[in-house]
């Protein structure tokens, strides 16, 4: 019992709540989300630390066992989440503070935010499937508001499918817990991995589990991405951010955690399954990224290649692989939240995001171009930045399990995404100046210190890979071997 | 506006929103032990709101009742969650329940427990939430 | 009550596919009880008391079906809701409630 545990997802609901009370002080809202944030941050060092030390921590909310009362887990890996993206949304919030309108602070963006992140954290941190439905809908209902707000004809259209889309979504995930409860009788995580270890995966579970890959990987944009681009794409920048680095790595969370902890015994089946899918979701992604002229949609696009990424190491199942999956999700969650960061400010620059439109800005802004420059090789993964060893662990470990073809696939986008990022470089920042300082849209002042702090995060996550290893291994280790999550959860609960 | 003769519905209104808003009360109480609570309670709460703004409109109500219903929603979520903080605080789990017996003078023997704190956010939470959504659809015109 | 799920299914896509926001909504709207009921349906159906101590029943319902049912009707209300809102929004810019209305870029 650690009560540690439940504060990443209680105290963005409390200054939520409390700056919906006090609602015109634009101030207090500011100063109290990154309060909030900077504390989530904190508890999860601590917490990361206690795991080190003490194993995986639970919490039994009001006291009732498991798997009978609802059940707060934290292993390394959904700690190491946590943290990263509570760094992460508290640059983006930095970002939002000189860029996002007055009016819309004042329709409770900031408690907004904190409401999305208690449902990201609550996804993460949580022990039993239908909580993870119920933080899914916190956070998915905060995604809705965040997107629609506004009302421009674009943004409806694509408010209005990505509501659509994420309402059935979630229907079908009710349902599939509706048939997992009436086969196993359960819905802790822990508990259902016991009995259908017990079962063993036939045909009816393997078609549960097929629901939920379904479910979630509509929420992540694993190969049902055709919604990501356009709904990404109308959000405001900061907003974009923060749902690009969280919102769809909740999705690849669950895929993981449940793939890992429950449906763990058919991989040559499952993750095979999942492995095509990370293919195709790759190279379509890859395709798009390629095609477009437009920033924002090639940025949005490159989203989609990284998730393919991510779950292509975690598809082979194998030590190394799985390294890597872990390696990539914490750096995609840094650099996608910086790309978007970055290709919103030349959007704010420009007053257009349309690459033929724009040249030449690197004489004008150094510093936006050269971290922009840093942000697209560490995309690609080139060595010393943070993607690197992600890239290497997975296409180690794809080629270990016999995935010649997606380790190639993965190689190969990965050219091309090195293509289409920089092809934004080139003509964004290189060739003469069509822009002079006076006639440009917007101001960067204000904007660069949030990304050039994530800019140095990524360069010092990749130097400092060993800084992180002890960590990381041990959330592999952690979802490598469920009995040890298992044991946390059930064991000492005299059950 | 159209002013309709709805006589007869606004004499029965005034005698229905008194029962209404008791009969929600009481769901509200007998929640403890039998069907009911916070939630229906307050939704009870909230219908006899709504047919306030139906017979009469929304900005004469909102004159008589000048809260923003928002803040009502925040006040409501604050209260249950830190009920169950002040479980964190005395060292038990979070939302850990207590309750004791008390000899209230009307009442006689009564139970409290922190459970209806909980629930008093919960409906507290309906209320505004409810009320929001309806008082911002119905509002412009 | 299986045939009757996937009758509401069946409306709900249909609901879907149509081109109207509000009959839309609907259709979500009876998904998301098709899949309620398809919970309760999946959790046992059968007469019991409460499991609570102290009671002589003999029959004890499983009560976590209701729970999680409850939970799911609160957040479907919840976004109902809020789409709803939402497409009156659209409604109100764009002075149609046809979905087809929504297409193109201004810019391609």
């Amino acid at each position: 019992m650690n009560n540690w545990v439940v504060l990443p997802i209680v105290m963005p609901v409390i200054s939520g709540m409390i700056m919906v009370i006090f609602k015109n002080n634009i101030w207090l809202h500011r100063f109290l989300s990154l309060l909030t944030l900077g504390l989530i941050g904190i508890v999860s060092v601590l917490l990361l630390e206690q795991i080190e030390t003490g194993g995986i921590q639970t919490l039994y909310l009001g006291g009732w066992q498991a798997p009978f009362g609802i059940t707060l887990v934290a292993d390394m890996f959904a700690v190491l989440l946590v943290l990263v993206g509570a760094v992460v949304t508290f640059c983006c919030l930095c970002y939002a503070f000189s860029s996002i309108e007055k009016d819309r602070e004042r329709h409770y963006f900031y408690s907004l935010c904190l409401f999305l992140i208690a449902g990201v954290n609550g996804s993460f941190l949580t022990g039993d499937i239908f909580n993870l439905f119920v933080c899914f809908e916190v956070m998915l209902v905060a995604s809705y508001v965040l997107i629609s707000i506004g009302g421009t004809r674009i943004q409806l259209r694509e408010s209005f499918k990505y509501i659509l889309i994420n309402m059935l979504s979630s229907t079908l995930f009710l349902v599939a817990i509706a048939y997992l409860y009436s086969l196993m009788g359960t819905l802790n995580l822990a508990h259902l991995s016991v009995r259908v270890a017990d079962v063993g995966q036939g045909g009816v579970i393997a078609a549960v589990a097929l629901l939920f890959l379904i479910v979630f990987s509509i929420k992540a944009g694993l190969f049902l991405f055709f919604w990501l681009p356009g709904s990404y794409g109308a959000a405001p920048t900061a907003i974009a951010a923060i749902f690009a680095s969280l919102l769809t790595k909740v999705g690849i969370y669950a895929i993981i955690r449940l793939f890992s902890l429950v449906f763990y015994h058919e991989p040559a089946f499952t993750h095979q399954f999942i492995g095509i899918l990370a293919g195709v979701t790759m190279v379509l992604g890859a395709m798009g990224a390629v095609a477009y002229w437009d920033i924002k949609r090639i940025i949005t696009y490159n989203v989609v290649v990284g998730i393919g990424f991510i779950l292509a190491g975690f598809a082979s199942f194998t030590l190394v692989g799985m390294r890597g999956s872990m390696y990539y999700l914490l750096h995609d969650m840094i650099i996608k939240a910086l790309i978007i960061l970055l290709g919103g400010t030349i959007i704010h620059l420009t007053g257009t995001g349309r690459l033929r439109n724009m040249s030449g800005l690197i004489h004008l802004h150094p510093r936006l171009g050269w971290m922009f420059f840093i942000a697209a090789l560490s995309l690609a993964g080139v060595p010393p930045l943070s993607g690197f060893p992600g890239k290497v662990f997975i296409t180690a470990g794809t080629f270990e399990a016999g995935y010649f073809w997606l380790g190639g696939i993965g190689l190969f986008t990965s050219l091309l995404v090195l293509y289409s990022i920089m092809k934004i470089f080139m003509s964004v920042f290189w060739g003469y100046t069509n822009l002079a300082k006076d006639n440009e849209k917007g101001t960067a002042k204000g904007l660069l210190p949030s990304m050039a702090f994530l800019t140095v995060l990524t360069i010092a996550l990749g130097l400092g890979v060993e800084g992180i290893h002890s960590y990381v291994d041990l959330a592999v280790e952690g979802l490598l071997n469920p009995q040890a999550y298992i044991g946390a959860v059930l064991g000492s609960g005299g059950y | 506006m159209k002013q309709i003769n709805d006589v007869v519905l606004r004499t029965a209104t005034k005698a229905a929103v008194v029962i209404i808003l008791t009969f929600s009360v009481s769901l509200f109480i007998s929640g403890h032990h039998r069907p009911g609570g916070g939630f229906i309670g307050g939704l009870a709460f909230v219908a006899a709101i709504i047919l306030l703004f139906l017979v009469y409109d929304i900005e004469s109500i909102k004159k008589n009742i000048p809260i923003d219903f928002k803040i009502i929603a925040g006040i409501g979520v604050l209260t249950s969650v830190f009920t169950g903080v002040a479980g964190m605080i005395m060292g038990k789990p979070f939302l850990s329940q207590a309750f004791d017996h008390v000899n209230l003078p009307i009442f006689g023997e009564t139970e409290v427990a922190s459970a209806v704190l909980f629930d008093i956010g919960v409906a507290l939470a309906v209320i505004g939430t409810s009320l929001t959504i309806i008082t911002s659809i119905g509002d412009d015109r | 009550m299986s045939i009757v799920v996937g009758i509401l299914f069946a409306i709900g896509t249909y609901l879907i596919l149509s081109k109207i926001f509000l009959r839309i909504i609907l259709g979500t709207s009876i998904i998301g009880h098709g899949a309620n009921l398809l919970l309760l349906t999946m959790g046992g159906l059968k007469k019991g008391g409460p499991p609570l101590l102290g009671l002589q029943e003999l029959n004890f319902t499983d009560a976590l079906p209701q729970a999680l049912l409850l939970t799911a009707i609160v957040i479907n209300f919840a976004t109902t809701a809020l789409f709803l809102v939402l497409s009156y929004r659209a409604y109100k810019v764009l002075g149609t409630d046809d979905v087809g209305e929504l297409r193109g870029y201004p810019d391609e």
